[in-house]
């Protein structure tokens, strides 16, 4: 269970990029947040695992309070939440299989890490992930060859070799196609059921966000302003949220989803590669 | 109504006055300038004969007698090249990394910075001067301002580099939870590594042709043997020695090209 307590950031510049959040996340619940760009989607996620550091509040994983810890404790904290990016964010030029191991740095000693001596059951459970997401035979392939969608596959491969509790996904399909996003959305959510694992992610697309969670946060100038399940979705909870403008389009009937539910990911994956 | 409408590329300087003040005040000191250097032209032509005889005595370049002294030369020059390139690289790296505004606290920064710009002040040739005044004539004295020179140089691109790099992918690896040195090593390495090759070939290069110029102030390598050639006014044994010397620069310029495409 995640839950931030009274979150706020105040940028250096001024900004409130949050007021006040209270949100609590129950364990295995896949979480959308939507809301326009800079209503402090991004800013929300960083300031769990601190990569932006919150001025005021709470936030604790299990229990375990998260904005008191010390350089070392977050250190340790960190592995237990995995991040998946919009542009990726993988090292280009190390190889696929060094992308996948990186998430498991938080667990081996440097010397290790540096000479790329990983223990074997690390390297078992990156090949199985990479399998799952269809890319087990793109191994060795230097990170910058791979294809968008195929990117974003090591990515989730790198955020949950780390064994994570918690997936902050931040706008996984901002540079993707319609096609792939779906793919990585679902990925992202089977991948979420099998292990019992919650996520917040960040998306743009209201109707992924509809097609693929179990519950939508609208966030808007560092405000819920929604918090309720995909199909209360209204012309009027999106104004709420964006602003005046013609809705009634993007709502989407949740049905829809479940013609394309069972396509093997793998298989569509190599599809996208040959 | 619009159909009319003028435009033109804004200008540079807005204000008029400056812009045409810099403009003539720029022409008016260049002339000036000009005017001031004095050039004597009945000694240019007085020059141009001896200068066509000075380097009519290059030729033929001789390799053979004094071949002993200039390969000696040249081997000391190419290990003072190497061993000044490998420990200027080895302290321009964590002057570098303390450079880098993103990776350090700001009393670290201002302290590598300044490291930095002080080294920087200093051409080779002075740094020699002062070595040798410090540890007599020799290689050694050589080794150490070359070395000197690398970190000003390495350590300044390095810190540069740094900078530039995609924060993203260092957040990505931040966010595993890895220590600062994994880190460095997962995100910071791979993205600033191809350049950095690319730029030890090139100050190998550099450090070579340093290692001829702090050789006239007697801080050893091939500088050493050149002086001396021209002190016998053995012209032809220079021209040699230069012969090689650009050769060697040329080799290494070629084979760094070739490394840099192999590691990008």
């Amino acid at each position: 269970m995640l839950r931030l307590d009274k979150l706020t950031k105040q940028y250096k510049t001024g900004d409130l990029a949050l007021k006040d959040i209270v949100l609590e996340i129950p364990d295995g619940q896949v979480m959308a947040l939507i809301g326009p760009s800079g209503a402090g989607k991004s800013t929300l996620i960083r300031c769990v695992n601190r990569l932006v550091e919150p001025t005021s509040g709470k936030i604790s994983l299990n229990d375990l309070e998260l904005t008191t810890l010390s350089q070392g404790q977050l250190r340790k904290a960190r592995r237990r939440m995995g991040m998946i990016f919009q542009e990726y964010a993988l090292v280009e030029r190390l190889t696929v299989m060094e992308n996948v191991l990186s998430g498991r740095l938080g667990y081996v000693g440097f010397w290790r890490s540096y000479f790329r001596k990983f223990p074997q059951s690390d390297i078992d459970e990156a090949f199985r992930l990479l399998e799952r997401v269809g890319l087990d035979h793109m191994a060795n392939k230097r990170a910058d060859e791979l294809s968008g969608g195929q990117r974003q596959r090591v990515g989730i491969c790198r955020a949950l070799i780390q064994n994570p509790e918690l997936l902050l996904v931040d706008e996984p399909t901002a540079s993707l196609d319609p096609k792939t996003s779906r793919q990585i959305m679902r990925l992202i959510r089977e991948l979420c059921h099998e292990r019992k694992l919650s996520a917040i992610i960040n998306i743009h697309d209201v109707l992924l966000a509809q097609m693929f969670s179990e519950r939508i946060v609208g966030l808007q100038l560092g405000e819920i302003v929604y918090d309720g399940p995909p199909d209360g979705m209204s012309p009027d909870v999106l104004t709420q949220i964006y602003g005046e403008e013609d809705w009634e389009a993007t709502i989407e009937k949740v049905d829809d989803e479940d013609e394309a539910e069972n396509v093997d990911v793998s298989a569509s994956a190599d599809a996208e590669s040959s | 109504m619009a159909d009319n409408r003028t435009w033109k590329r804004p200008p540079f300087i807005k204000n008029p006055t400056l812009r045409w003040g810099i403009a003539i005040g720029g022409a008016i000191y260049l002339s000036i300038a000009m005017g001031t250097m004095d050039v004597n032209w009945s000694r240019v032509a007085a020059g141009l004969p001896r200068a066509e005889r000075f380097i009519m005595s290059f030729f033929p370049p001789d390799f053979v007698s004094r071949a002993g002294d200039i390969a000696d030369g040249i081997y000391e020059s190419l290990w003072m090249t190497v061993v000044s390139t490998v420990i200027g690289i080895g302290l321009s790296i964590p002057v570098g990394l303390g450079a880098a505004r993103n990776l350090s606290p700001r009393p670290v920064y201002l302290f590598s910075r300044g490291v930095l710009a002080i080294s920087r002040t200093f051409p080779e040739i002075i740094i020699a001067l002062f070595a040798v005044k410090i540890f007599s004539f020799g290689p050694f004295a050589g080794i150490i301002a070359l070395s000197i020179g690398t970190i000003g140089f390495y350590g300044k691109l390095l810190a540069e580099d740094i900078e530039d790099m995609d924060p993203v992918q260092a957040e990505a690896v931040k966010a595993t939870g890895s220590s600062w040195f994994q880190w460095l090593n997962y995100a910071v390495q791979p993205q600033v590594m191809p350049r950095m090759i690319g730029l030890a070939m090139y100050r190998f290069d550099i450090n070579f042709r340093e290692s001829a110029v702090v050789g006239i102030v007697g801080a050893g390598g091939i500088g050493a043997t050149l002086l001396t050639s021209f002190d016998r006014y053995e012209f032809d044994s220079s021209a040699a020695i230069l012969l090689i010397i650009i050769v060697i620069v040329m080799a290494v310029e070629y084979s760094s090209g070739f490394i840099r495409k192999w590691v990008q």
